[in-house]
């Protein structure tokens, strides 16, 4: 039990600035799109009525929003799984060598740091149809790539910027996880005539499940809301609605559609959404205590 | 080492500098193409080593103007980008360590009220919300501002969580030791705190600065004004330009100079760096 101080207005003048913060910038809008999403609001922004639940009946109807949930997660689960394969497979390499270690963690690391925009930007130039080294060579291959054009193309490329920016994460959590397993199991298991393979697999693989689960979590977030700049700066949802994730949708439609009401709606959703996620979050965090 | 498989080391070494030359490859080739003219970039493909260009258009985006429309240039620039890192980091760190001490070592209603709300930030990302938030911010005068790009994003639950574990590992005896000496609430906070938690606000900070410099979504739309505009922004602004064509060179340049400072932190503040992510998850 921490000692405490006997002020009672102390503690309420320490917490103004972040409470109203909180109250202004947070909740205040937050209210405001849940508002919003039950009125219909014509296109000057004049008059507004009252339509109930008519903005989330049109979305849960719209086909369009289905297309888009499910362009979330085959863009999430892409950027998760190879994000996390690569930055493992890097991971086990980087524990198991001696000399420079450090060095390649500096190496691998760095592209955190860059802006997720600027990601897809670099990306872009390496696969432009008409100029990017990377599309010239797969054309020379006999693979015509245009992702201005392919819907599927385009996915890939938001996805390896994507992946790109997020290995450097994965590897340094996954290399703490390496670096945590007991050394005499593994060396038990040598002596019993298990190869590398095998040790990975039944006996390191198992141990790093905690990390793997708490990385597929942060990296499903990371996809769903971190990535908009990768999608703005390269595809802007498109071409069609093959790149349209769901925190793009909902700015697009509020910002250039001018659709307040359905996008009000779709913030509503993607708000239960980050709360679901927050919550599997701390729920595992609070497993992860106990398996130390 | 276990045993001894020099193949598997030469494998892990091999797949390593695979790896760290994939994760270079894209800054290579935007270096390469920033030292090219622009009439290099229509003709079939980017050159892949570098031309001699390169002094010529570093200097005139760094000292001149951006181009692609954007008159700013980008030193200038860079220094709105470093009010807008600093103002958010600053006011994130400064308005959750006193959250935190409140939360902490004072007993008071509603206290785990209070927590609460500034959890409920976690589940509100700006991306989610951006049309109310951005009506706000409009009601409140604060397009077009420093203000306006610092303050909406400045509460922090992360920050507050971090603080409070900080604070609760603090042992009570030199709480106790503290109060029986007589020193008071603002003492012991800047006293006793303060130090103890120096390491931490500094990994903190390193993340944070991050966060700030990499701003995307909230400088673009709420800056209409090229007196505002920050770096990384600056981007979309120069890849939407509608008459001729993209200069790619001074994109690259300039997409390049935007990601320095924050790499830059990254590798020179590495343990820091590491630390700050750690932490921040807990």
């Amino acid at each position: 039990m921490t000692v405490t101080f006997p002020q009672k207005g102390l503690p309420w003048l320490l917490l103004l600035p972040q409470l109203l913060v909180t109250a202004v910038f947070f909740l205040w809008p937050a209210e405001q799109a849940l508002e919003q999403a039950f009125y219909q609001e014509d296109a000057f922004g004049l008059s507004r009525e009252f339509v109930g639940l008519d903005n989330f009946l049109d979305l849960f109807t719209d086909p369009l929003y289905y297309q888009s949930m499910l362009t979330t997660l085959v863009f999430s689960f892409s950027v998760a799984i190879f994000g996390m394969s690569i930055a493992l497979l890097l991971a086990v390499m980087a524990d198991r060598v001696i000399r420079g270690k450090l060095t390649y963690q500096t190496l691998l690391i760095w592209p955190y740091a860059v802006a997720p925009a600027l990601a897809g930007v670099l990306w872009w130039i390496l696969f432009d149809p008409s100029m990017g080294p990377i599309a010239l060579w797969l054309e020379s291959m006999g693979l015509d790539w245009d992702h201005y054009l392919n819907g599927g193309q385009a996915m890939i490329l938001v996805v390896i910027a994507a992946t790109w920016k997020q290995i450097s994460y994965n590897f340094l959590f996954f290399l703490a996880g390496l670096q945590a397993v007991p050394r005499s199991l593994i060396e038990a298991a040598a002596i019993d005539g298990a190869g590398p393979f095998k040790r990975f697999w039944t006996i390191v693989f198992p141990l790093l499940s905690p990390t793997t689960f708490f990385l597929l979590v942060i990296n499903l977030v990371y996809a769903f809301f971190d990535t908009f700049g990768v999608i703005d700066a390269t595809t802007k949802g498109g071409p069609g609605q093959s790149t349209n994730i769901l925190v793009y949708k909902v700015f697009e439609d509020g910002f250039v559609g001018l659709d307040l009401g359905s996008s009000a709606a779709q913030s509503v959703v993607l708000m239960a959404i980050v709360g679901v996620m927050t919550v599997i979050q701390f729920r595992f965090i609070e497993r992860k205590v106990q398996y130390s | 080492m276990i045993e001894n498989r020099p193949w598997l080391t030469f494998v892990g070494h091999a797949t390593l500098w695979l790896g760290v030359a994939l994760v270079a490859l894209p800054v290579w080739m935007a270096l390469v193409a920033s030292t090219h003219p622009a009439s290099a970039f229509g003709v079939g493909h980017i050159p892949l080593w570098f031309g001699d260009a390169g002094v010529e258009t570093w200097k005139s985006v760094l000292l001149e103007e951006a181009g692609n429309g954007i008159e700013s240039s980008v030193t200038f620039m860079m220094l709105n980008s470093l009010v807008m890192a600093l103002g958010i980091t600053f006011g994130k760190i400064a308005i959750s360590l006193l959250s935190a001490y409140a939360i902490v070592f004072f007993r008071f209603p509603f206290r785990n009220f209070c927590f609460w709300i500034i959890f409920m930030t976690l589940m509100l990302p700006v991306e989610v919300r951006i049309v109310p938030t951005y009506e706000v911010v409009a009601n409140l005068g604060l397009l077009n501002s420093f203000t306006g790009l610092t303050l909406p994003l400045i509460a922090s639950a992360t920050a507050t969580f971090l603080f409070r574990q900080c604070f609760l590992s603090i042992p009570s005896e030199l709480v106790e030791a503290a109060r029986i000496d007589g020193a008071g609430p603002f003492r012991f906070f800047f006293d006793i705190l303060l130090p103890l938690t120096r390491t931490n606000i500094a990994a903190l900070f390193v993340i944070l600065f991050i966060y700030g410099w990499n701003q995307y979504l909230w400088p673009l739309i709420i800056t209409t004004d090229n007196a505002y505009y920050t770096l990384v922004m600056s981007i979309k602004r120069m890849l939407s330009v509608t008459d001729g064509d993209i200069e790619w060179n001074r994109i690259m340049a300039t997409t390049l100079l935007a990601m320095l400072p924050p790499v830059a932190v990254v590798i020179g503040m590495q343990k820091l760096f590491v630390k700050g992510l750690v932490d921040a998850e807990k």
